[in-house]
């Protein structure tokens, strides 16, 4: 009884706010809509059009494409800077660290909006400060509008939200490596360990779930991320499509963009398509990596 | 607890009722718009405007921002809770909510037939029968020029696109300015401000329009082919980085002096007035040869429809009906300048540079933007299609005939008329 009463709120706004929307939202996916707005079942008829009509999959290969581009940038470039200002805050002889540690973490808390606009203006080639920067160095012949090309309009995009995202890999490694203990290290050294031994064969095994977590939290924010693109190029996601991933395939879906008339339906299936993209990668995650790692957890 | 909830029931039953009754009071018409920037214009001008002549109909004017405009107003519709006199958006918008039966027809409303065919097609049915608001507004585009970099370079506005194109090299080599203010960052501007700017003189607007609807012509035809190659060759004129120049960059660019042309909406010139110091004037899309007619995109924007389930249709129609009079086009052209109205009637513009835009009317023949009828109903979006090719064949990416055929295919693709 104490136990039902307890769990209830939780239970009642989950299953309100989040399992019957999801839930709906999958069901809606099996229907399409006429004219007047009166829907009918449809089967599998909306997926069969998002995977095979060249209209719809063309953009659906295209999105899961850049946004799988968009996730290993983030991995190799966030996690990996991350990893690297964790390990060098927890330097014992560093002075000022919470000052870098709060300067680093800062843009993750600003608004996507404001990221965009600030990088726009830096990147910008008619009065950003990034060419006139170049210029003075020396470089300027290397800028390039690079928002604007679709061979690095992508990276750009996903290196600004690296930019603004890096802090939160950082707090987290940062978190697991100083709960070493002292005694770890300080053993290893008495060994004859030197610093990046230390590392390698201390530190990381010792941080790896953390890793682990690092590594699902941007896979599941990635796969789901839409505010920045949308902020930056619009849901176009220009030039070509060049920066469309799922988020902004889904928004022009659902919601419409210009004479493109939303459709609550489609919109439905490319949002279930998500969600089945997302448990693949949680799925691969919990039996390829998390059983693994626990069998080393001590 | 009980009593803060007695409270509550009250009030909220005392507040429905004090809703009902203003909804009951016969006379009282709500506007529902988009157009939130526009409250003050409607309030002080327009509506005192007509009461002057109306004083037993009240007018409220209630805006949403543009963005949540359309899913406020179907909400609202659906619930009931909309407001008298709904303002439509151009074609599937505006003809949904017609076809759900939210829209009445104001075909019999006195004073639709001020206007003509092109512009009331945005708010027909497709077989032209049935006008379902009453047309209040369009939007020109032009080129606007910067007066003093003209004066500077002894250039005179070019009439053919032989001399538009001696004009760009004359100022490229001045070196000095850009000659063209445009970017293609956000693509819209390189379809909208791009091609059906100067298109209409290749498809001769309307000719072409309604042939490429009727499925009679299509877009890999020699006219849409020219209008982007035509596209392609300004790439070399426009500032550097072009390609990822917004559209406020594009503005700024202009209003700063640095930029020689800017191909414009007329919608741009209140936002100039503010921000140039200098003078500025407007030359209509040049020709591609000097012996045919011209032609303008005089592009079908605002209209104001009746709500179905309205109480006060009769005094709906009294002011639809006002609307179309002259004395509302006055205002409306001289309040907002860069929104013209389409009555047949007579207007004074009072701007020189607005006046000058809907000057061409009289000169050349107008049309809307080709992708804006039908045509944009199935996937993919010949609109969004549009924006992206214009802005992939400035950028160099993609060819003009490429261009052609991506957009041709596209709409093959789930247009009959285009299927063969």
């Amino acid at each position: 009884m104490h136990i039902a009463v307890f769990l209830a709120p939780a239970v009642i706004v989950y299953s309100v706010f989040s399992i019957y929307p999801l839930i709906d939202t999958i069901r809606l996916s099996f229907y399409a809509g006429d004219q007047s707005g009166v829907r009918h079942f449809a089967g599998w008829d909306n997926f069969r059009t998002l995977l095979a009509d060249p209209a719809w999959s063309g953009q659906f290969w295209n999105a899961l494409r850049n946004n799988l581009m968009f996730f290993a940038i983030h991995m190799v470039v966030q996690n990996g800077i991350g990893l690297g200002l964790a390990m060098l805050l927890s330097l014992p002889r560093l002075t000022g660290g919470s000052i870098y540690r709060t300067l680093i973490f800062l843009p993750t808390m600003l608004s996507v909006v404001i990221i965009g606009f600030i990088w726009q203006l830096i990147l910008n080639p008619l009065w950003g400060i990034a060419p006139s920067l170049l210029k003075t160095v020396g470089l300027g012949s290397l800028f390039r509008p690079w928002l604007g090309q679709e061979s690095t309009a992508l990276v750009t995009v996903s290196l600004i939200s690296v930019w603004q995202f890096v802090g939160i890999p950082m707090m987290l490694i940062y978190a697991a490596l100083i709960n070493i203990p002292d005694d770890l290290l300080d053993a290893a050294t008495v060994d004859g360990a030197g610093p990046f031994s230390v590392f390698w064969f201390v530190r990381l095994p010792l941080i790896l779930p953390t890793l682990g977590v690092v590594s699902i939290l941007t896979f599941v924010a990635n796969f789901n991320a839409f505010d920045l693109i949308y902020a930056v190029k619009g849901a176009l996601a220009g030039p070509n499509f060049s920066t469309d991933i799922l988020g902004t395939f889904f928004y022009r879906t659902f919601f419409g963009y210009q004479l493109q008339v939303g459709s609550p339906t489609m919109g439905a299936t490319v949002a279930t398509a998500m969600l089945v993209v997302i448990l693949i990668g949680v799925m691969i995650y919990l039996f390829g990596v998390q059983r693994r790692l626990q069998r080393h957890a001590f | 607890m009980k009593r803060a909830g007695r409270f509550l029931a009250t009030v909220s039953v005392a507040a429905s009722a004090l809703a009902f009754a203003q909804a009951a009071s016969a006379q009282t018409l709500t506007i529902e718009s988009w157009r939130n920037d526009d409250a003050d214009v409607w309030n002080n001008q327009i509506i005192p405007a007509f009461n002057k002549k109306y004083p037993n109909i009240k007018v409220q004017f209630k805006a949403d921002p543009p963005t949540e405009y359309n899913a406020a107003l179907n909400a609202r519709l659906a619930g009931g809770t909309a407001g008298d006199l709904i303002t439509c958006r151009p074609f599937d918008a505006s003809l949904d909510l017609f076809k759900k039966g939210q829209l009445t027809s104001v075909n019999d409303v006195k004073g639709i037939e001020n206007f003509s065919d092109v512009a009331r097609s945005a708010w027909s049915t497709d077989d032209g029968k049935t006008t379902f608001c009453m047309p209040m507004a369009s939007v020109i585009h032009g080129f606007i020029y910067n007066k003093a970099i003209f004066d500077e370079l002894k250039l005179t506005p070019p009439k053919t696109m032989a001399e538009f194109h001696a004009l760009l090299d004359k100022i490229k080599s001045d070196g000095n300015y850009t000659p063209i203010a445009m970017g293609t960052a956000d693509q819209w501007e390189a379809a909208t401000m791009g091609f059906q700017n100067i298109g209409v003189n290749y498809w001769k607007g309307e000719e072409g329009r309604k042939a490429l609807i009727e499925g009679k012509q299509k877009l890999t035809d020699p006219a849409y082919v020219e209008t982007f190659k035509e596209l392609a060759s300004w790439a070399p004129y426009m500032g550097d980085g072009y390609k990822s120049q917004k559209y406020p960059d594009t503005q700024n660019l202009f209003t700063l002096g640095r930029a020689a042309i800017y191909p414009a909406g007329s919608w741009d010139i209140p936002i100039f007035r503010k921000q140039a110091d200098f003078e500025f004037d407007a030359f209509a899309p040049p020709v591609p040869d000097a012996s045919g007619k011209c032609y303008i995109s005089d592009h079908t924007d605002i209209a104001l429809g009746i709500n179905a389930k309205s109480k006060n249709i009769e005094a709906a129609k009294t002011f639809l009906s006002w609307i179309a009079s002259s004395e509302f086009a006055d205002i409306y052209a001289n309040a907002l300048p860069g929104f013209f109205p389409l009555s047949k009637e007579k207007v004074t513009v009072k701007d020189p540079v607005a006046a000058k835009f809907v000057g061409w009317r009289d000169t050349c023949e107008s049309s809307i933007r080709n992708s804006y009828q039908i045509l944009s109903r199935g996937t993919p979006n010949l609109e969004n299609e549009l924006w992206n090719v214009s802005a992939q064949v400035i950028n160099g990416t993609m060819k003009p005939d490429e261009a052609a055929k991506k957009v041709e295919d596209g709409l093959a693709s789930w247009y009959k008329p285009h299927k063969k």
